[in-house]
């Protein structure tokens, strides 16, 4: 069963028509890759399938039913997650902090109801989070701000992957990696999707986007204009689909 | 829009810059330290230079006393600068409390604690009330909180002028005032102690609790606080109603210790608390700062006034001391805060519009 879908998605930027009745599938278990040329409106429809922003129009059918994602925090209580592109992490915390953000887990009775944390519960939960990520997050009380690109990207993951439980979005969640934080990055997505996950993220590299992706979906402005399954594609089949000279779907 | 649809740059990390990082992780968490320091040098100097005068138990306890006020003022507005915004209103809603608090202590015309205690309550509440105004403005009309602090800071003044004819009020009941001038074992003033106990609960909730944890998630990235499903607006309106509260409280003080509502006198009151806030090594930027660190900020400007006329200096100089200290204070933070950033260029939250820096440039 189609896990997550939208139907026929519109949004409009002042004069941008950032979104063009987009559609989107994603099963349980499966991973697909969005690409596009920038401005193809990619990013876009993550943000109307996150809760982040509404559609001017078209559906969203979460198991089949028609779901409102009325803001993130709705989204993320239905069990979608998104590691955004700016990753969404506030640098003064540390990464024990950012990783449980709107859902510390308070200290029993009355300690917990005045508002006092039980930190030492939420220091475990993170360290088995990251180690479970292979995240090189070696500090846990230093601030998230003074962490390489690669840990902050490691924490903004390692939160998603622990909460979701339907639909998690990664957007670029690779582009700021060396060779080895990749590599774990595209392990935990094949690892995520796995235990019945479905899979989504945004990606510029194609060799990536071949390798851990079942089904490759390809959009420009603003519309999908094509669905691969990886196993048959090419390269050059995809880029044409991107660029225009390749067209599947009628738009 | 803005934040999702820019690249991110690839910040290359070699081992050398994770290690410097590191470094400066550890210089930004000793920075409470640094302040300690200074002031400890600034007494060091008054106490070489006065020994016979400086450091005498009256001359303490009178700068003790003297800070006790600001101290109060001080716990609300490191909350609201934590956040990443400013109050620049404590000054005029503490003479607006005082002279409320005053009307209804008058018009209940006893002399005894239950007079008292409704005039510390009518107090607290009108304080709240201010705070209240602040706090909606700011996070659901966005108007940003420099403007709306400067306009409650004229409307909370020339209302205690329109009630009060400009002129100052005292009717304040004699058991309120002598215990708040008194002494507890002959030493320790009851006003002292009273703002110690406002100082330590408020350390509490900013560094203990999810009330404070969300206070600093606020200021450091309001956006972040969002998609986790922090209510930024709720926690934005509940800190400046803590700020207009604490300057409530100290409204009743004020009014206990002078015997008056002061209503000229207070103009200053908003800058000096804020100085000390930001000496103490809160940053203007929002997310990062410390109650303790205000208190010590608060301290520095009282004890070069206090040195400065023992030594006979033109107690003038204090001002421009204490200037100095202040650009000084901003500039490490900023220095700081840049080079957390990579050099991104800075910006002051409050005069933004959502005044709680979520237009800051993320890091990454």
């Amino acid at each position: 069963m189609t896990l997550l879908q939208a139907k026929g998605l519109a949004k409009q930027y002042g004069h941008v028509q950032a979104l063009a009745g987009a559609d989107f599938e994603v099963d349980a278990g499966e991973v697909v890759a969005l690409i596009g040329d920038n401005g193809a409106g990619k990013s876009t429809l993550v943000r109307m399938l996150s809760g982040s922003e509404q559609p001017d129009s078209g559906e969203i059918l979460l198991e089949g039913k028609r779901t409102r994602l009325a803001s993130p925090a709705a989204a993320r209580d239905l069990g979608i997650e998104t590691v955004f592109q700016d990753l969404a992490l506030a640098p003064h915390l540390d990464p024990v902090q950012n990783m449980y953000l709107g859902r510390e887990i308070m200290k029993p009775g009355l300690w917990g109801k005045l508002g006092f944390m039980d930190t030492r519960a939420m220091r475990a939960g993170s360290r088995e989070a990251f180690d479970k990520l292979g995240a090189t997050v070696g500090n846990l009380t230093g601030s998230v701000g003074a962490m390489s690109g690669g840990q902050k990207q490691g924490v903004a993951v390692a939160r998603a992957a622990a909460w979701v439980n339907k639909v998690i979005f990664l957007d670029e969640p690779t582009a700021a990696l060396g060779v080895v934080q990749t590599r774990n990055v595209l392990d935990l997505i094949r690892r995520v999707s796995s235990e019945g996950i479905g899979v989504v993220f945004i990606s510029h590299s194609m060799p990536h986007v071949m390798e851990v992706a079942d089904r490759i979906q390809v959009m420009r402005q603003g519309r999908r204009v094509a669905v691969y399954n990886a196993t048959d594609t090419n390269m050059e089949e995809l880029v044409g689909a991107m660029t225009g000279a390749v067209e599947q779907e009628a738009s | 829009m803005t934040s999702v649809a820019s690249k991110p740059q690839s910040s290359a990390n070699g081992t050398a810059e994770e290690e410097r990082r590191g470094l400066l992780g550890r210089t930004l968490r000793a920075q409470g330290a640094q302040i300690v320091l200074v002031l400890a040098v600034i007494v060091v100097i008054f106490a070489v230079l006065a020994p016979s005068k400086f450091l005498t138990p009256f001359n303490i306890r009178t700068t003790i006393q003297d800070t006790s006020i600001l101290a109060v003022l001080g716990v609300g507005m490191t909350f609201v600068i934590v956040t990443g915004g400013i109050d620049l209103s404590v000054g005029s809603v503490l003479v607006f409390s005082g002279v409320i608090a005053d009307k209804v202590m008058a018009a209940m015309g006893d002399q005894g604690w239950g007079v008292s205690i409704v005039g510390i309550i009518v107090g607290c509440l009108c304080g709240l009330g201010w705070g209240l105004l602040n706090g909606v403005l700011v996070a659901k009309a966005k108007v940003p909180p420099l403007i709306v602090t400067l306009g409650t800071l004229g409307m909370a003044l020339g209302f205690s002028q329109i009630i009060t004819g400009g002129v100052d009020l005292r009717d304040v009941p004699d058991v309120l005032a002598n215990s708040v001038f008194s002494e507890i074992g002959g030493q320790l003033p009851t006003l002292t102690l009273i703002a110690l106990v406002v100082v330590v609960i408020g350390a509490i909730i900013l560094h203990r609790t999810r009330f404070g944890l969300y206070t600093y998630a606020v200021g450091s990235n309001a956006e972040a606080g969002r998609r986790t499903g922090v209510r930024v607006q709720r926690q934005l309106i509940k800190v400046y109603a803590l700020a207009g509260l604490t300057a409530g409280l100290a409204g009743v003080l004020n009014l206990a210790f002078f015997d008056s509502t002061t209503i000229g006198g207070q103009s200053e009151t908003n800058l000096n608390v804020i100085a000390g806030v930001v000496i103490g090594g809160t940053s203007l930027f929002g997310g990062a700062g410390t109650i303790f660190g205000t208190v010590i900020g608060l301290f520095i400007p009282s004890v070069l006034q206090n040195g400065f006329v023992i030594l006979g200096v033109q107690s003038f100089w204090q001002q421009v001391v204490v200037g100095a200290v202040l650009i000084a204070a901003v500039y490490l933070d900023q220095y700081r805060r840049s080079a957390a950033l990579h050099g991104s260029s800075v910006q002051f939250p409050f005069l933004s519009r959502f005044g709680s820096g979520s237009r800051k440039v993320t890091p990454r």
